[in-house]
């Protein structure tokens, strides 16, 4: 929790770890060289009282809400799907992708609705409900471009970041929803209590976001 | 239709138990004293309220009220603030009292939650109303109000968010002219969505001038109060009449808020944006302890008498007493109770010996040793235990 002055920072695993591991180090931490290959899940630095916790991306944006880590490093598309109360500071540019709809060339839907699966059903239904369309949601885990391959949904809302995984399985993209990349979060509280250290990582992330290499020791 | 488990409540809703009560009963007296101290009148208005009165002023969203219908078919709310109810009385009940007026409550507000723990449906408020006093003295007084409450009940790292929801209003209005572009900008503030506020004013082709206002506005959060201050005189020149009057508000407060050796807790952050709509000048958040969340907020709210046609302004704040519970920490409330077991043969002295002991404040529980079921567990539970029995009668710690 927020005791001493020790920071604590959620880091999200998996596809956005490397690009975040990089912009710290351009953001002046030295991170150390086993950082992005130790399985542990807690870590302290020995040259500054930061202690970084290794989360699944989803779940960052709840470690900075109730405060158990003071700020992360969060996808944008995860931060719209769970409406956490976090400040939302810096756009980090890293980790770039948008959330789309695609699906199978030529498909016509024989449902009176539209089926959709997505890991996202807030996302999803918010863009349906903008259109004013009326949706089926079918909520997905993972792989969800099998859905409209084996018929499950009609179409599907995910993030894109290359295209090939929708291009291998032949499918194509036919709305664009918005531009997904990783932000800068910090929990409310602990921007009030800690105000002249999160402010100064949050202007070192500015800066090193810019591409300007600064030292922090 | 699943059937409910015996033990289970409503969602969101939670049981007090009795340790936890204590700490709420203890902050709960604390907080009395304290504010009838200040010269501050209790006063209690029922749970349930018009939905077309009430509900509607709150500015609660729709989802988060308990809404139902009474026995005479009229849409009622579970009340989801206390300031509309005593803006309500103020205006109605006590109209003929002269201003300003000071009340204070301690009530159960409802507010429906969707989420997980944390977010309880019904939670317990502390708080403090100033009506009909437009002076910056009286938005000192509530936060200096405030902070003395959280400081009594021994939290520690208090700190404030001090902000102006008047100015931004103004400020934005100023530069944007266009009412629904000030409601997005806002908006963008309350969900304290930097990076969309920056790409928002991009999206809205001002001049680079313009455009470069706005964006300097929300990093200002990031400076001291000086330079904040400072900040805002360089932002403000060229400004329309009512920004600058706000921005002398402003000044002012912080100036008083030196002189009651206050400014060292506050915060001034001109970004600060409130869920409640009706505030219209100064508002803020108490934050403090270990806590994710705020444990206060409060501000002026203006125009909300209007509504009840008793226009006038004024200004409160209310205390969470659930999250001041968890953001103080663990502080369990000792309880020295004394147990007496007795028999038959000594019931009345024994008796007398409980009256004599509750009459010089110990807690004493009387209870009769046939209506033990199990004597070790029961006497586990107490720092001393005196035995009336036949053929004993001793004190054991």
């Amino acid at each position: 929790m927020m005791s001493g002055s020790v920071i604590t920072v959620a880091m999200p695993k998996g596809r956005i770890f490397g690009d975040a591991c990089r912009l710290l180090r351009d953001a002046g931490f030295s991170l150390p060289v086993t950082f992005e290959t130790t399985r542990k899940l807690i870590l302290d630095l020995d040259t500054a009282p930061f202690r970084f916790i290794l989360a699944k991306p989803v779940d960052v944006p709840t470690y900075v809400e109730y405060g158990a880590a003071d700020i992360g490093i969060a996808g944008k598309d995860v931060l719209l799907e769970s409406g956490r109360d976090v400040y939302e500071m810096v756009d980090l540019g890293i980790s770039r992708c948008h959330m789309a709809v695609a699906g199978l060339p030529g498909h016509r839907s024989k449902n009176p609705y539209l089926k959709i699966a997505t890991k996202y059903p807030n996302i999803a239904s918010d863009f349906y409900r903008r259109r004013g369309e009326q949706i089926d949601l079918i909520a997905l885990n993972g792989s969800i471009e099998l859905a409209p391959i084996v018929g499950l949904a009609d179409a599907i809302v995910d993030i894109v970041s290359t295209g090939t995984t929708l291009r291998e399985n032949g499918l194509v993209e036919f709305d664009r929803l918005m531009d997904i990349s990783s932000r800068l979060i910090v929990n409310p509280v602990s921007y009030r209590l800690k105000k002249p250290v999160i402010d100064e990582i949050v202007e070192k992330m500015i800066r090193a976001t810019e591409g300007t290499k600064v030292g922090m020791d | 239709m699943t059937q409910p488990f015996m033990f289970e409540r409503p969602l969101g809703l939670r049981d007090t138990l009795p340790e936890a009560q204590r700490s709420i009963a203890r902050l709960k007296s604390i907080f009395r004293q304290e504010l009838q101290r200040w010269g501050y009148d209790f006063i209690k208005t029922p749970a349930l309220e018009y939905a077309e009165t009430i509900g509607r002023a709150s500015a609660i969203e729709d989802s988060q009220l308990f809404k139902f219908l009474d026995a005479e078919g009229h849409p009622v709310v579970l009340r989801p603030d206390m300031t509309t109810p005593i803006a309500r009385i103020a205006a109605s009940s006590l109209r003929k009292q002269p201003l300003p007026l000071r009340l204070a409550y301690t009530a159960a507000l409802y507010r429906s939650q969707r989420k997980e723990g944390g977010h309880p449906s019904e939670f317990e408020q502390a708080g403090a109303e100033l009506i009909g006093d437009g002076t910056p003295y009286a938005d000192v007084e509530v936060i200096s109000l405030m902070i003395t409450l959280l400081e009594k009940t021994g939290l520690r790292s208090i700190r404030l968010a001090v902000g102006h929801v008047g100015f931004v209003n103004a400020f934005f209005y100023d530069i944007v002219k266009d009412k629904e572009t000030v409601k997005q900008l806002r908006n963008l503030l309350y969900n304290k969505n930097d990076v969309g506020f920056h790409e928002y004013v991009a999206s809205l082709r001002l001049s680079n001038h313009s455009a470069d206002r706005l964006n300097t506005f929300i990093d200002s959060r990031r400076m001291d109060n000086e330079k904040t201050l400072d900040f805002l005189k360089d932002l403000t020149s060229g400004s329309s009449i009512p920004v600058h009057s706000y921005y002398h508000h402003i000044v002012e407060l912080i100036q008083l808020l030196k002189i009651d050796h206050l400014e060292g807790n506050i915060d001034l952050d001109i970004t600060l944006m409130p869920h409640l709509s009706y505030y219209t000048g100064f508002v803020f958040q108490g934050f403090g302890g270990g806590l994710g969340f705020p444990v206060a907020s409060g501000g002026r709210y203006d125009d909300l008498l209007a509504q009840f046609h008793r226009p006038c302004p004024a200004t409160g704040f209310g205390i969470r007493l659930d999250r001041l519970m968890s953001a103080a920490g663990a502080d369990p409330v000792e309880q020295r109770k004394k147990a007496i077991i007795y028999d038959r043969e000594n019931a009345g002295k024994a008796m007398q010996f409980a009256a004599r002991e509750r009459e010089k404040g110990q807690a004493v529980v009387l209870q009769h040793a046939d209506g033990i079921d199990d004597i070790e567990a029961f006497s586990q539970q107490f720092e001393t235990i005196k035995r009336f029995l036949k053929s004993e009668e001793t004190e054991t710690e």
